[in-house]
């Protein structure tokens, strides 16, 4: 996989890949709450990996090219999904959507987990987390 | 404590204009406002003021006058404007103060607005994603809420008819020209299920209010609009807000239901006592669900509402009357008090054209902004 070297996440301790792809929260010592993306601070909060299926809780269209910055990207804008996947005791996550036609977003359609090349630059492709559809049940 | 009122109101025309800083258009609201009451700027003894893009307000007294005044700047989103009142209120309520200023202005670039990821304590990759932006949160609570509630498109696009069909009467207003329910309907998608019609643009305007205590106000013949209730809240657990990289399951609230509330208790009213309402509409699909947030219908009601003209100007209880954000355009420091400067011209009965139909003599208004702010206000006559 010579490729995978060429490839990073957009930010540390926010996705990992290996041994399977899963989200990075922080649950709370204390109370237990799950908080996404991780909060820094390790002696409050511990790592914990989040369910990498849900269901589809809400989603637009992103019709006009956003403001740079924030947004970054190196290819001509073309409009992308974003919705919320609620993860099934754990929490409801936002997330861009790929590998689904507009008109077939509905609420309550089954996601799972995956990435997509968000940018390249001199290092090689810079990976974000992203949910697609899957035929499967919710894990 | 003191009973407060709203003694004088003054705006700058909301939209675009050319060569006049935001500033600039917020001390002209101020003068206006003293105009309207017939004071002058040094008889003030409190100032509180906002802007979120268009520079510091307390650098006004430069151009109002160097009287030594306390002049308080607040930043609080789209709710800058209620925070700015509840701070006159509250120094005027107090006893400590009898009269004083609560203005806001600003002047945003064109198009949608483009926060700093880190300004919102949020990391930079949600906003190289391409997901910190406020259109797409108004979309998916909404998609959200008119697939649970059972919510038209149609009834989307009759809220924005009705707001282009007020702003045409009135003179503070940007977009002045009706705009059919079938254009509304068939204009470009911008975040699904919104179209270009129903979303609100930044703009630019300012709008001061003169408040004054009751002994105060009855001495200039002003004891008129009462301020019975100013609410602002933070967002409660569980909610849904603007720039949320997620949702608790377990849902709460949203902060317009907790500040209406507060601000119904202190008024001593309810949402049926109320006679006209400006409801925050950043989208016509906020419109939508802040009738229900704020208490005036039902979660679902609204398709029976808009269908059977509830909100329009003779309608049971008018809501938008001078054609809200989606027609005055939304600087966000002003919007607000916009809102109560709307409030206090029904409650006069100088609404002209959109004057509603029916005797007013109770106002309500609401602001909503990030990240997870309300305020609400309740004026009685």
């Amino acid at each position: 996989m010579l490729a995978a070297v060429n490839e990073r996440p957009v930010a540390a301790n926010l996705f990992r890949t290996a041994p399977e792809l899963r989200l990075i929260a922080g649950r709370s010592r204390k109370s237990g709450q799950l908080v996404f993306p991780a909060p820094g601070d390790s002696e409050l909060f511990e790592s914990v990996d989040l369910p990498s299926r849900g269901l589809l809780w809400s989603y637009t269209v992103q019709r006009f090219a956003p403001k740079s910055p924030p947004y970054r990207s190196d290819e001509p804008f073309t409009p992308f999904a974003v919705g919320y996947i609620e993860l099934s005791g754990a929490l409801i996550v936002e997330s861009r959507l790929v590998d689904v036609p507009f008109d077939q977003l509905r609420v309550g359609l089954p996601m799972e987990l995956t990435t997509f090349t968000l940018r390249t630059d001199d290092a090689g492709r810079v990976l974000m987390f992203a949910f697609r559809p899957h035929s499967g049940t919710p894990s | 404590m003191t009973d407060v009122y709203i003694v004088g109101i003054g705006i700058h025309p909301f939209g675009r204009t050319e060569g006049l800083s935001g500033l600039e258009q917020g001390a002209f609201a101020v003068r206006a406002a003293l105009a309207d009451v017939g004071l002058d700027w040094n008889q003030m003894q409190f100032a509180f003021g906002g802007s979120d893009a268009a520079g510091k307000a307390d650098t006004l007294v430069a151009q109002l006058g160097l009287t030594t005044l306390p002049f308080i700047n607040v930043l609080n989103g789209c709710a800058t404007g209620g925070a700015a009142l509840f701070g006159g209120y509250s120094a005027i309520k107090s006893g400590e103060f009898d009269l004083g200023v609560a203005m806001g202005f600003d002047k945003h670039p064109r198009g949608a607005f483009d926060p700093n990821p880190v300004d919102w304590g949020l990391p930079a990759w949600y906003g190289e994603a391409g997901l910190m932006i406020t259109t797409q949160f108004f979309a998916m609570k909404l998609r959200r809420y008119m697939d649970t509630f059972g919510i038209s498109a149609l009834t989307l696009a009759r809220v924005a008819e009705k707001a282009f069909h007020n702003g045409v009467h009135a003179p503070h207003a940007w977009r002045r020209s009706p705009v059919a329910v079938d254009a509304i309907l068939n204009s470009q998608l911008v975040n699904d299920p919104l179209t270009k019609f129903m979303f609100c643009s930044p703009a630019e305007g300012g709008v001061a209010l003169i408040l004054a205590s009751e002994r105060k106000a009855r001495e200039l013949g002003r004891a008129q609009v009462r301020l019975r209730a100013v609410a602002v809240r933070s967002r409660p657990p569980g909610s849904f807000e603007v720039f949320a990289p997620t949702i608790e399951i377990e849902r709460g609230p949203a902060p317009t239901v907790i500040a209406s509330r507060a601000a119904f208790e202190m008024a001593g009213l309810g949402p049926k006592d109320i006679d006209v309402a400006q409801l925050q509409d950043t989208d016509s699909g906020a419109e939508i669900m802040h009738m229900a947030e704020n208490g005036f219908c039902a979660d679902g009601e609204q398709e029976r509402w808009l269908a059977e003209g509830r909100t329009r100007l003779d309608g049971a209880l008018p809501i938008n009357t001078d054609g809200g954000c989606l027609a005055c355009g939304e600087p966000i420091g002003a919007s607000g008090l916009r809102q109560v400067y709307e409030n206090v011209i029904q409650l006069r009965g100088t609404g002209g054209a959109r004057q509603v139909t029916r005797p007013v003599r109770t106002a309500y208004s609401h602001v909503y902004g990030a990240p997870g702010v309300s305020a609400a206000v309740v004026l009685v006559c």
